[in-house]
């Protein structure tokens, strides 16, 4: 086994739990809040709410929180690996729109396979992600630009695909399934086992490998709270969707379908960015372009692949507005997609490139799923919900101004 | 002296009819730090460039340890061990130290990043270079100081087993404390037996740091001088053009 010499530089994995803590708060002063604005936001709305509506924290209202969310979830998952890159893509809900026509029209109007059918919305969707690419790595157009015609065009191309006002009836009931059925009890324990699983393995493959090339790792202790929040939360969260909350005689119980779906998503999604070069070198574009392309990075294949990457989990995310609301109109995916930008920044993703995780898109988007949701059951007019959300992200992105302001012109010794 | 690490015979280069480079010839050694001087507009750039493989050399003959070599790119430059750090260092703030150290060579083992491994090799070569004013190798460059970063681009190309270090005014930026970290990290590098070519405007600095001193005035090579043997009024003169070699010889 390889060992470090002892001397002063460190790499912040040393000391106890007092300095871990004590570091943690330098990094906060210094600007590297994350989601944590995000968090505090959500539960002051989750006080604010429970205490102004007795539904809100009911089982049902709970359960309905996260399927709201989910849709929402995946739509600013999927604008996070664009928005690293200091891009955006405007087009992302119309992408959706025109994903979920070309099923209609290759499975209802012409009687293909549902199976393929989505395969083929889907495969649309990564074209529609290459070509975006293509006209803003390679060609220089600025991805503002690109995407806001295609935001505008997609709107025509569904109406001349579906007609106007055109209304298709979800006719697949494995789909509709996702967002409106629940899986029976043990599924919601068993997807529960399996994350604590995997956050225990993977905490301990890092640390045998941290071991293995000599240098210090935290203490186990932190690892294990980290796990034991997730097995608490989660536990409580399953309790909570399993015992019976309907209000008829037809029981309702058990983890929407939805939520493993999502949970699986935002898993791999975080394992890319985090774990391979390909999230590395995403990150590195985001925060300096010029010096990726010096360190041999090929920038516009790594554009390319983050448009590719957003505009197919883009039509997942149609594919959940579907299934929820049943049907698909010649009309979907106008304005959600400035919902999932806003959700990214309200959770801590920078609008500025290179900074965010797709937990901060999750957080995000169940802010303002709890902002929708608690102002309608207080029963305010649907304006409101809009000046508030408004308000909520001016001050995520103020935040985000400010701490990038102080990250900039931080302590220089 | 024994054979030159770099070395430079009638290199011309010229963009349409204007010759930047007219016939120069330069060597640096391994082990030394040997000064690039020259007013704005004499060659400075376009022979780093060469040196680089960003814009080979239209004619002349490249020497690197007594072999033949041929810089057409900068995959060439790298694969012998010419490293380059820019005057803008290239750096991405959001990154950790490590990140920055390893981008574009990441190492991967069982599929993914391997952090561990990376992480020591980073703290190895900064400790290579006795700094002391790094904390933690896990901090954002955004929070490091202009010295710092100076320190992180150089333990950068230690990393990349760099044998031919070229600094493009590594302290142009900085303050005076700075400005002598960083000349102290230099002399490390050629210490640790790698060779140095330091472009400056500050001849102060060359005069601290430097084992010889290579003064390019108009596309001409007009003096390469040790360190020990001339002064800064000569330096200048060189530079500005009034005094010829031919003038002290």
């Amino acid at each position: 086994m390889a060992t470090l010499t002892p001397t002063e530089i460190g790499s912040g994995h040393e000391g106890n739990i007092r300095d871990q803590i004590t570091a943690y708060g330098q990094r906060l002063k210094n600007g590297e809040m994350g989601a944590l604005p995000a968090v505090i936001a959500l539960l002051a709305l989750v006080v604010l709410f429970a205490s102004l509506s007795p539904f809100f924290l009911t089982t049902m209202n709970f359960a309905n929180l996260f399927v709201q969310a989910a849709q929402l979830t995946v739509l600013a998952s999927a604008l996070v690996f664009v928005l690293l890159l200091a891009e955006i893509d405007l087009s992302a809900g119309v992408t959706a729109g025109v994903g979920m026509a070309l099923f209609v029209v290759l499975h209802q109007m012409m009687g293909l396979n549902w199976i393929i059918s989505i395969i083929a919305a889907l495969a649309l969707g990564s074209l529609v992600g290459w070509t975006i690419g293509i006209f803003v790595a390679k060609i220089g157009v600025p991805s503002f630009v690109v995407t806001l015609g295609l935001f505008l065009g997609f709107q025509g191309l569904m109406l001349v695909m579906l007609g106007d006002g055109g209304l298709f009836r979800l006719d697949v009931p494995e789909l509709k399934a996702i967002m409106n059925s629940n899986m029976p009890v043990w599924g919601g324990w068993l997807m529960l086992a399996i994350m604590v699983v995997v956050s225990l393995g993977l905490g301990f493959y890092d640390r045998a490998r941290r071991n293995k090339a000599g240098v210090a790792n935290r203490p186990v202790a932190l690892m294990l709270s980290r796990v034991a929040l997730i097995a608490v939360l989660g536990g409580v969260a399953v309790a909570a969707m399993s015992v019976n909350r309907s209000v008829s005689v037809v029981p309702i119980d058990g983890v929407p379908i939805v939520i493993p779906i999502v949970i699986a998503i935002l898993f791999i999604g975080t394992f890319v960015l985090d774990r391979t070069t390909f999230g590395r070198h995403l990150y590195a574009v985001g925060g300096n372009p010029e010096a990726a392309r010096r360190a041999g990075i090929k920038v516009a294949k790594i554009r390319i692949t983050a448009f590719i990457i957003c505009s197919t989990l883009a039509v997942v995310s149609g594919i959940l507005a579907a299934s929820r609301i049943g049907a698909i109109e010649s009309t979907a995916g106008r304005s959600i997609v400035l919902s999932g930008v806003a959700a990214a920044v309200v959770g801590g993703v920078s609008l500025f490139g290179g900074r965010g995780r797709l937990i901060h898109a999750a957080i995000g988007a169940l802010v303002i799923a709890i902002i929708d949701n608690g102002l309608g059951l207080i029963g305010l007019p649907a304006g409101v919900n809009f000046l508030v959300t408004g308000a909520v992200l001016i001050a995520a992105a103020t935040i985000d101004a400010l701490s990038r302001k102080r990250s900039g012109g931080g302590v220089r010794v | 002296m024994d054979v030159p690490l770099i070395e430079l015979s009638g290199v011309k280069k010229s963009f349409g009819p204007v010759d930047v480079l007219k016939g120069i010839d330069f060597k640096a050694y391994a082990g030394q730090v040997t000064a690039l001087v020259g007013d704005n507009g004499a060659g400075k750039s376009t022979l780093i460039k060469g040196l680089s493989g960003v814009q080979p050399y239209d004619e002349g003959v490249v020497k690197f340890a007594g072999e033949e070599a041929h810089l057409h790119s900068p995959r060439h430059s790298g694969a012998l061990g010419i490293e380059v750090v820019y005057q803008d260092l290239a750096l991405c703030d959001n990154l950790d130290i490590v990140q920055n150290m390893f981008l574009g060579r990441e190492e991967v083992t069982q599929g993914t990043l391997d952090e561990g491994s990376m992480e020591f090799q980073a703290t190895k070569a900064l400790q290579s270079l006795s700094v002391r004013t790094v904390k933690s190798v896990r901090q954002k460059v955004s929070s490091l100081s202009g010295g710092q970063r100076q320190t992180v681009a150089i333990a950068r190309s230690v990393l990349r087993n760099a044998k031919l270090v070229i600094l493009d005014e590594p302290t142009a930026a900085l303050g005076v404390a700075q400005t002598e970290q960083v000349l102290n990290l230099v002399r490390r590098l050629a210490d640790n037996g790698i060779g140095v070519i330091i472009i400056s405007h500050n001849l102060a600095d060359v005069f601290q740091v430097c084992d010889s001193i290579n003064v390019l005035y108009l596309g001409r090579m007009v003096a390469s001088l040790k360190t020990s043997e001339t002064n800064q009024a000569d330096v200048v003169g060189y530079i500005t053009g009034t005094k010829t070699m031919e003038g002290v010889a």
